[in-house]
């Protein structure tokens, strides 16, 4: 669905993507993570055609960003950073206003906007004036724009920014619902975010892919160095003994909390999730566990995680 | 054609469904009935051979009305929907740049259009009390009306380029200003010119706007006046053209 070779986006004296290259399968939903600044926008901004690149090429559905962009834009909905509607107009009447501008005739126009209107739930504010909305239904008013003329490919940046936790979970729904039938490329700077709604995730750190996978994969990589905590009620000697004995364990801290337990920070060897043997021994000894817990990573450590890998490869 | 429809229904009613459509047909009525105060005072009680529409036309408020409006009118086209974004969703649906160009222009000049309607009320009030019967002539009406079509065209078009170049409505306004008052100031440049008949003389002469609005406003159509304005106004859609896709370039 999309193909991208070698892209490059230079500003004046910056380069916002720097040759990049990737590519999204029909159907996928692929999220862009990164932090503010990485290119994300800039890259989706040369994918919907809106901007041209300095060097490589982009085919949105084999055609060309560049030189078939009329076809192009037939075939994506796009939703820009902080989601830019026409404050002034209603509901409805934007979404047919912005149906008719893709090209749908009057009858399908209408059935269409009821479609998408009940997809989004929007029926109910359907003639009110969009400037007069709360944030959640005006990005849904963009996403029932991008959805309206059924497009090949949806693109969304930071579809969720600035909603409260309910409307973020609505809309993920609705993205997830779309699975299958469009093919959808997300921006985000939130981790859970990509990992709930995405099959694959591409990192991006200041104008490169630093890694491109499933969520899981991703995840499984990171949990190589993630530490587990295990509060455990036992003697701390009979702990530290306990530890040693598992091979898996690279590193270990034991530390008094209240009561009899003890707080453990347990620093696994590549790859090994600790979790199971854990509770397995404790189980066994009858030590009552209170606590047992994977810490997650956050974007950073990511981030961190994979430049890390990479100036590695680089050296090695 | 379809999509320029749609988008000139939406533009038209951006113009007329917002507060700020109504302010400006409000000052401008205001203007031309100041225009209208003046011309009966001028008027007096003493027969004149001077046309109404003329006399009108030689209040300078007529003048004042197409050097703000103008700008007012075209400055939020193309800068508001950059700033807000909207030019963004806009540009990534299937319309071609034309098509943006030729709503956005047409309905400010349908806008324009409507703005000036007052002015006819004001000369049928004329009409209706003055004692010579060929004190409006039709003639006179219709050639003020075509100038005002033509400067009001040119001057839409002038302000389309300025808003196309700009980020926000504010620098759009002062472009398309200057640029009109540049236009406006050849035509004093024009008027007091020496009257030798050289070629600059003759080729500044084609710009010079009193002397066109002069001879419209007395139902003299100059065909040169016309081809002059049309020309202009498609020189500037067509740099308004060049900067919507200069965007392609960058």
């Amino acid at each position: 669905m999309i193909e991208v070779t070698d892209l490059t986006k230079r500003y004046a004296g910056r380069t916002a993507v720097a040759g990049i290259s990737f590519a999204v399968n029909r159907g996928e939903i692929v999220g862009l993570l990164g932090p503010n600044g990485a290119g994300k926008s800039t890259t989706m901004r040369i994918l919907s055609t809106f901007l041209p690149a300095t060097s490589g090429t982009v085919r949105v559905a084999g055609y060309d960003v560049f030189h078939e962009s009329a076809e192009v834009r037939r075939r994506i909905g796009f939703m820009p950073e902080n989601n830019p509607l026409y404050l002034e107009m209603r509901v409805r009447e934007y979404l047919k206003f912005r149906a008719r501008l893709k090209g749908l005739g009057w009858a399908r126009s209408r059935s269409r906007v009821d479609t998408v209107m009940e997809q989004c739930g929007l029926t109910d504010v359907r003639r009110r004036i969009i400037g007069q909305l709360s944030k959640g239904y005006r990005q849904r008013v963009g996403l029932a724009d991008a959805l309206v003329h059924e497009p090949e490919l949806i693109i969304l940046d930071e579809p969720t920014i600035g909603l409260d936790p309910n409307q973020i979970r609505s809309v993920r729904q609705l993205i997830k619902s779309l699975a299958g039938n469009h093919t959808v490329l997300i921006s985000t700077h939130i981790l859970p975010e990509a990992e709930m709604m995405c099959s694959r995730m591409l990192i991006m750190f200041d104008g490169k892919i630093l890694a491109a996978d499933t969520p899981e994969n991703l995840q499984r990589v990171m949990a190589g160095s993630s530490q587990v905590i295990a509060e455990i009620a036992a003697p701390a000697e009979a702990l530290r003994q306990a530890w040693l004995d598992i091979p898996e364990i690279e590193q270990f801290d034991v530390s008094a909390a209240e009561g009899e337990f003890q707080r453990c920070a347990l620093t696994p060897r590549e790859g090994h999730d600790l979790r199971p043997q854990i509770f397995e021994l404790a189980r066994q000894r009858g030590w009552p566990l209170r606590e047992l817990t994977r810490s997650r990573h956050s974007l950073e450590d990511i981030y961190v995680q994979v430049t890390k890998r990479s100036e590695e490869e680089e050296e090695g | 054609m379809n999509i320029y429809l749609t988008l000139a229904r939406r533009e038209l009613a951006a113009l007329f469904l917002s507060v700020t459509g109504y302010i400006i047909i409000s000052a401008v009525t205001l203007l031309i009935g100041l225009g209208f105060v003046v011309l009966l005072t001028n008027l007096g009680t003493d027969p004149t051979p001077v046309p109404v529409t003329e006399m009108f036309y030689d209040t300078y408020f007529f003048w004042l009305i197409v050097l703000i409006a103008g700008p007012v009118i075209t400055m939020r086209l193309f800068a508001l929907e950059k700033s807000a974004g909207t030019y963004e969703t806009l540009m990534t649906t299937p319309v071609s740049d034309f098509e943006v160009v030729a709503a956005k222009f047409s309905t400010a000049l349908i806008f324009y259009l409507v703005m000036w309607l007052p002015l006819l009320a004001c000369l049928l009030v004329v009409g209706h009390y003055t004692s010579q019967p060929g004190a409006l002539d039709p003639g006179t009406v219709t050639g003020t009306y075509l100038g005002i079509v033509l400067v009001g065209a040119l001057f839409i078009s002038l302000g389309c380029f300025a808003s196309a170049l700009s980020r926000t409505q504010m620098s759009a306004a002062i472009i398309s200003f200057v640029l009109g008052m540049c236009l406006f100031a050849l035509g004093f440049l024009v008027d007091n010119l020496p009257v030798t008949a050289q070629w600059q003389n003759s080729f500044v002469s084609y710009f010079g706007l009193f002397s066109h609005m002069r001879d419209f406003a007395r139902g003299v159509v100059d065909t040169r006046a016309v081809v002059f304005y049309v020309t202009l106004t498609l020189v500037f859609l067509f740099l308004t053209l060049r900067a919507v896709e200069s965007r392609r370039w960058k």
